[in-house]
């Protein structure tokens, strides 16, 4: 079970939408961004809301790789593999990030919900390929030592916070 | 603070003049580029320290109203990319014209005595051509720039996107108050179609006819939707107009709407995109406050109202029908055609479909007239084209060129050559749906009929540069399993057929192919792109198709002699060791982690290739550099 606040939350969100199926996603990115997760037990809530049925909105919300039903972590790094990145070494960065961080293509968020690494096709920073995105913040040109290097900076910024 | 709309075509003119006047007479107007890429290098902090140092600065000034920072202070604005990215972050001081490269926080001070103050130049902060080591004072002279002609992206990187004032000083919403005022309906689509205007998101499909058909329903109520899923691994020109001249794209789809009568349109960006998401939120906010969107659009009557919807990472979701599907609230599955999105799209209704340049392009085609957009380009494919130049060339970035031109003036000219004087090999056009082009093909024009010819097509516009490094057979690889990952799993062909073209591409580059897979792969192309119910499925073989074509040496180097011709796939490499550097010092024996490496003392040391699994870590752990890759 959830605890209440969650619900009085998406009332919050719900309410600046209408009503209407056309805003299942819009309302499912919202919930995301403030809970970095889709808690899926919300789904039948919004479902009821909007109007429409429970295996609807989940077949909707588990169609979209964007959206994810288990918690991520606070910082979460797209690493992006596009051709511009591919082409460039994005994968030794994504190797680099993942061993140091215990992760693999199966195991994406650390246990400490610190970190979450996923991989991405093009951010739009082609140019300054092979690039990663920390939350909203792109970071160019990236090598593995530098991934090694923004981990220590992220991991600081956390313990300061 | 309200602001008053705007209520007929004379008003917005008197507005151009003051906003045009008011930027003039900033004495000096300082350009800090806040698109993506030089966000990324840090421009933020520039903008911020420029800013800083406005406030405090006064310069000489003929006459001073109240800008910016107020009396005498030079202005300091975010521009939108100039496409240069890799040498970002970016600074353009006007009136001078002179452009900064690669400025960190550290030069803005020198950059104040010196240039913003004294009119003269940080010599060392300027582009250098890469060739002759010349000094480029500004984009003019810049080889880069000197290839292009910025018919879309005009005022991309001149003005700054989150100010409307800048965007009508520099023209916006001329074109829609020629359309309402001047135009009728039946005139706007006639300019459209006779000005050739194809769509840009990858089809070449003639705007102008979508309009028509759309115009033409019975059914009154009719949607207008901007395609700004750039889902091409490896593009970025849509997020550039979207993020740097958003108010040029949003005049078309407003001229769109007037043109085909429709009363609401949305825009779906991708989620991936957040900077594009976030000033194309205020540049409707700001459209909206000015009366140039919703109710009454400059007092004509005319009403229309634009809304944003984010992607969520598929990128089928760029197809149009499962594009409105995703807007509908549903999962972005496409559907059997017809009914057609002209006849049927969003909501059932008649639908209107372009991608984010068709649209760009729209504005200036009504200002400047059908028979000026058909000068400029090759006689069907008029305009002009942006690409994403990327990979191994000497400068990247974004790119706009007339159609018609060949990709050894993209690439030599514009792109400066191969980086490190390697050799070039191939260019890939078209992303997943695309193929590459060789040496022998370079010359050939690059238009929407011309490259369809060769097999390719022109796609959204990413050209991904290769040189000798790069394993072609490794590229098919990826962007086969680009198009797997991204199947929609709707129809058996593509779902299943990509997976098996993956998995013998999978066992070409691991060494474990057999001559018989390349029939296998062309089969199954054969069979995908003729059964698969959408574009993604069609188009999913079509890089491996275009590599067997021209690279299959390649494919057989890789099968029956079990090698790399570029050395990049991993299990086909070996590494080995020198008997000749080999100090039998063990450690590279004790850093293996599958004990493949054996030797006695005072003997060279070996590895094991049947055990080896090539992770590298003997490399590195050889004080002697006596083990290297065959
Ligand atoms: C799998 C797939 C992905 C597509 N992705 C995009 C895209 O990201 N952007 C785009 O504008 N068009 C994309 N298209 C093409 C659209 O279906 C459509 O043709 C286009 O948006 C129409 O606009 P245009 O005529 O102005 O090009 C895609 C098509 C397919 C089949
Ligand atoms: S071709 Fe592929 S992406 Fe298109 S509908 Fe079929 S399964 Fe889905
Ligand atoms: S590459 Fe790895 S597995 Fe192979 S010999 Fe060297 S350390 Fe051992
Ligand atoms: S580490 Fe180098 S020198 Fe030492 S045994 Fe291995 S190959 Fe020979
Ligand atoms: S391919 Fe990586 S940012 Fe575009
Ligand atoms: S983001 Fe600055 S030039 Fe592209």
């Amino acid at each position: 079970m959830l605890d209440s606040s969650f619900y009085t939350k998406t009332d919050e969100i719900l309410s600046k939408y209408p009503a209407q199926e056309r805003s299942l996603i819009p309302i499912i990115h919202e919930i995301q961004e403030t809970y970095n997760y889709v808690p899926i037990e919300l789904l039948p809530y919004i479902a009821k809301h909007i109007g429409i049925t429970e295996t609807k909105a989940y077949s909707v919300a588990s169609f979209y790789e964007r959206f994810s039903f288990e918690p991520k972590g606070k910082f979460i790094i797209r690493v992006c593999d596009g051709t511009a990145c591919h082409v460039r070494q994005s994968l030794p960065v994504l190797e680099r990030l993942r061993s140091e961080l215990g992760l693999s293509d199966k195991k994406h968020t650390t246990d400490d919900m610190l970190f979450t690494v996923e991989t991405v096709s093009c951010l739009g920073a082609c140019s300054l390929a092979p690039a990663l995105m920390v939350n909203e913040h792109v970071h160019p040109a990236m090598t593995p030592d530098k991934a090694t290097e923004l981990l220590k900076e992220l991991r600081e910024e956390a313990s300061k916070s | 603070m309200t602001v008053a709309k705007i209520t007929g075509h004379d008003e917005l003119n008197v507005l151009r003049q003051n906003y045009e006047d008011e930027i003039k007479s900033e004495p000096v107007r300082i350009l800090v580029c806040a698109g993506t890429g030089c966000q990324a290098s840090g421009s933020l902090k520039i903008w911020e320290k420029m800013s800083e140092l406005a406030k405090n600065t006064e310069v000489q000034i003929e006459f001073a109203p109240e800008i910016a920072h107020g009396k005498n202070h030079p202005a300091v604005h975010k521009s939108g990319c100039l496409g240069f990215c890799e040498q970002g972050p970016l600074v353009r001081i006007e009136p001078l014209g002179v452009l900064y490269t690669k400025v960190q926080p550290e030069d803005c001070e020198e950059i104040f005595e010196t240039t913003v103050k004294n009119k003269e130049i940080v010599h060392r902060l300027l582009y250098k051509n890469k060739i002759t080591g010349e000094e480029c004072f500004n984009q003019d002279e810049i080889p880069f720039y000197k290839g292009q002609t910025r018919v879309v992206l005009k005022t991309c990187g001149t003005i700054d996107p989150e100010s409307i004032e800048e965007a009508i000083s520099a023209g916006a919403y001329q074109a829609l108050a020629k359309a309402l005022f001047t135009m009728s309906q039946e005139d706007v689509i006639k300019t459209v179609l006779d000005s050739k205007l194809r769509g840009r998101g990858g089809g070449g499909f003639v705007a102008g006819k979508k309009w028509q058909q759309v115009a033409a329903q019975p059914e009154k109520t009719r949607y207008v939707v901007c395609n700004g899923d750039e889902g091409d691994p490896g593009a970025f020109m849509d997020c550039s107009i979207m993020e740097g001249d958003p108010h040029r794209m949003i005049e078309g789809m407003i001229i769109a709407a007037y043109a085909v009568g429709a009363q609401e349109g949305y825009i779906y960006v991708r989620a991936e995109y957040p900077l594009a998401v976030k000033r194309l939120t205020l540049a409707i906010k700001q459209a909206t406050e000015r009366g140039l969107l919703g109710e009454n659009i400059l007092g004509s009557g005319f009403n229309f109202k634009l809304n944003i919807n984010r992607g969520a990472g598929a990128f089928v979701c760029g197809e149009g029908s499962a594009l409105t599907a995703s807007i509908e609230g549903k999962r972005g599955m496409p559907r059997v055609k017809p009914p057609r999105t002209v006849e049927q799209g969003l909501f059932e209704k008649p639908t209107v479909l372009n991608n984010v340049e068709t649209y760009a392009n729209v504005p200036q085609i009504i200002l400047s007239g059908a028979d000026w957009y058909r000068s400029i380009g090759t006689p069907d494919s008029p305009g002009t084209k942006t690409f994403a130049l990327t990979g191994a060339v000497r400068n990247t970035g974004l790119v706009e060129v007339p159609f018609g031109i060949t990709p050894r003036e993209i690439i030599f000219n514009i792109g400066g050559g191969i980086r490190d004087d390697k050799k070039f090999k191939a260019v890939q056009i078209g992303g997943p749906s695309g193929g590459c082009l060789t040496e022998a093909q370079l010359d050939e024009p690059l238009d929407f009929d011309s490259v369809k010819k060769l097999g390719v097509i022109v796609g959204s516009g990413g050209l991904v540069v290769m040189d000798e490094n790069t394993c072609m057979v490794e590229v098919a690889r990826f962007f086969m399993d680009f198009t797997h990952r991204e199947s929609c799993g709707k129809c058996v062909p593509c779902r299943e057929g990509t997976l098996r073209m993956l998995e013998i591409l999978e066992r070409i580059v691991a060494g474990q192919g057999e001559m018989e897979d390349i029939d296998k792969l062309r089969t199954l192309a054969d069979l995908i792109i003729h059964t698969a119910l959408c574009g993604l499925g069609k188009s999913a073989p079509l890089p491996v198709v275009s590599t067997l074509n021209s690279f299959l040496d390649e494919y057989e180097a890789h099968i029956k002699d079990k090698k790399c011709p570029a050395h990049v796939c991993q299990k086909l490499k070996q590494y080995v060791i020198d008997p000749e550097k080999c100090k039998s010092c063990s450690k590279c024996a004790r850093g293996c982690p599958v004990q493949a490496i054996h030797g006695q003392p005072k003997m060279p040391y070996e590895i094991d290739q049947t055990k080896c699994i090539k992770c590298g870590a003997c490399i590195s752990a050889c004080p002697f550099k006596a083990i290297y890759v065959a």
